[in-house]
């Protein structure tokens, strides 16, 4: 057996390359049992081609992407259409990739709130039950690794705190790795150890701050919310133009971004619990 | 008992259609009616080959299928074509080629219709036996693959992801519908062969709820038209092959009458299926 403290996953400077451009390049992250992380970034900016990365589903074209030999994975994709021609209840759809017993079957749709659809069929469900659904196969699997791209998109903000609550207490449950894709550039799970920040390449990584620790964040988000969000600042040391250029801090315009071309100015002060990716389990090729 | 070629001809036809029910759901599942058409146009160039290098007629026409969907797969892969464009172009083609090849062997005279239509009624032992043990072969392999190429059918990404191998599943899915359309064709003909794998699935859809369920009952539907379409055929002096997908058709009418039974169970399912793909919400 594979010591437990080897990381469920490592990316080392990986990149996908499509037609000429790259989508997504120099991703550097490696995740432990138990850890949550989330990616975020604006559309287009290489998060799911992450995640696919992370899962095996893409190869990288440049770098590497290790998984733990024998790693238990579930997916949470962002959009599964279910032909409406295929007769499939939702029990049947908890094992689709896998046996699972009647017990974890049914402790996984109560935990998500679906036991009573367990015989519905699943294109006949609304855009929140499939969301859960989804959520239920996934626990059911009992992971070691759990990827959710997007869990949270279409759900309300009451729907989106008790989703994060119940991710946290997966995470607590099995003590699998959580990689968590979100839109949200500002507003990440409270319970998130590491926040990517992607943009064709990592831009800065860090863990969030905490909404609770702050009155004014409380008083905005609620008192349940407030537990649950989180808030992450982002420090970046350039811009991505409308275009697709990239304008450094030192003032000077590239066509791409890229860790080594000489314009990411490390002399910077960084925050306590902010960084290039340099957090000691992944980093992200910066040479400071 | 095989000595009778009406008897001989029923466990031929069940056969096929045993294996057909289960593959058919795949092909209307994945949308794939025109994959199940492109093979048997193929087969002709099949049958040519083996006419031109005096090879068994069952094997030859496999290998030309299963030629055609490792280059559907190929091409998928590369051109920028759609599939359905790069199906019609290999089906035809493939048709055109078998039939150049047929012309320039002009000591054949090959019975086009039978090739078109089937012959049934002139099964020899030997063709009975080619379809059972392929059937059995083929819904063996389909077994053993089920639980990925269904996986693969509802999400490929997913499927892929939680450590299955979605393209060799579909691989070996393909290589099946080759061997059908080779053991099939003599019994209804390759005009036929689509309408085989896809109406008994058709009509096995509205009564169940699992994808397991409606394999089998498809293949059930398809047996009962087999057996009903050549009965038909001996008391009405029809052609065989062709009175078999009218009795598959004959069934496929019946399930879309309502059934007061089906209703509730429909009501449990909560609502009425809309056919609309994509976003469930």
């Amino acid at each position: 057996m594979l010591k437990k403290t080897e990381p469920l996953l490592t990316l080392e400077n990986a990149g996908i390359e499509r037609a000429g451009n790259w989508l997504v390049r120099g991703v550097s992250f490696a995740m432990a049992a138990g850890e949550i992380v989330t990616l975020i970034g604006p559309n287009g900016s290489g998060k799911s081609t992450t995640a696919r990365m992370a899962l095996g589903i893409l190869k990288p074209d440049e770098g590497s992407v290790r998984r733990r030999a024998g790693l238990r994975i579930a997916y949470v994709p962002q959009k599964l259409a279910v032909d409406w021609t295929l007769p499939l209840t939702v029990q049947r759809f908890l094992h689709l990739t896998g046996h699972i017993s009647e017990r974890e079957a049914a402790g996984a749709m109560a935990e998500t709130g679906v036991s009573h659809l367990a015989q519905a069929q699943m294109r006949n469900l609304s855009g929140g039950e499939f969301q859960r659904v989804l959520l239920a196969r996934a626990i059911a699997r009992k992971p070691q690794l759990l990827v959710l791209d997007e869990p949270v998109q279409g759900v309300d903000f009451n729907g989106e705190i008790a989703l994060y609550d119940l991710i946290k207490r997966i995470r607590d449950e099995l003590d699998c790795g959580i990689l968590l894709i979100s839109h949200d550039l500002h507003v990440v799970m409270a319970a998130t150890d590491r926040v990517i920040c992607l943009n064709g390449h990592v831009c800065c990584s860090g863990t969030p701050t905490a909404v609770a620790s702050s009155a004014e964040y409380k008083a905005l988000f609620g008192g349940r919310a407030a537990s649950t969000l989180a808030v992450y600042e982002h420090h970046h040391d350039h811009t991505h133009l409308p275009d697709g250029r990239v304008k450094h801090a030192d003032g000077t315009i590239t066509e791409h971004c890229h860790p080594e071309d000489g314009h990411h100015d490390h002399s910077h002060a960084h925050g306590p619990a902010h960084n290039h990716g340099k957090d000691g389990i992944g980093k992200d090729g910066h040479d400071a | 008992m095989l000595d009778d070629f009406f008897i001989r001809a029923l466990l031929a036809g069940i056969g096929v259609a045993l294996v057909a029910g289960p593959l058919g759901c795949f092909i209307v599942w994945r949308r794939l009616a025109y994959f199940g058409d492109t093979l048997s146009h193929a087969a002709l160039l099949g049958v040519a080959l083996a006419f031109l290098f005096e090879v068994n007629v069952t094997l030859a026409v496999f290998a030309v299928s299963a030629c055609v969907s490792i280059a559907l797969l190929l091409l998928q892969r590369r051109a920028s074509l759609s599939a359905d464009a790069l199906l019609g172009l290999l089906a035809h083609s493939a048709l055109a080629l078998g039939l150049v090849v047929l012309a320039f062997m002009t000591w054949i005279r090959m019975d086009l219709m039978g090739f078109l239509f089937g012959d049934i009624l002139a099964v020899s032992k030997l063709d009975v036996a080619i379809v059972w043990t392929g059937g059995v072969v083929v819904l063996a392999i389909l077994a053993a693959i089920w639980r990925p190429l269904f996986a693969a059918t509802v999400n490929a990404e997913l499927a892929q992801a939680e450590g299955m191998n979605p393209e060799r599943a579909n691989i070996i899915f393909m290589l099946l519908m080759a061997a059908v359309i080779a053991i099939s064709m003599k019994i209804v003909g390759v005009l036929l062969i689509t309408a085989m794998l896809i109406i008994p699935a058709a009509t096995a859809r509205r009564f169940v709820s699992g994808p397991e369920q409606m394999a089998v009952l498809a293949a059930l539907a398809g047996a009962v038209s087999v057996f009903g379409g050549l009965f038909g055929s001996l008391e009405w002096d029809t052609p065989a092959g062709p009175s078999i997908v009218v009795a598959a058709l004959f069934l496929f009418v019946l399930s879309l009458l309502p059934v007061p039974g089906l209703l509730a169970a429909r009501r449990k399912d909560r609502g009425v299926a809309q056919p609309v793909k994509g976003d469930p919400s």
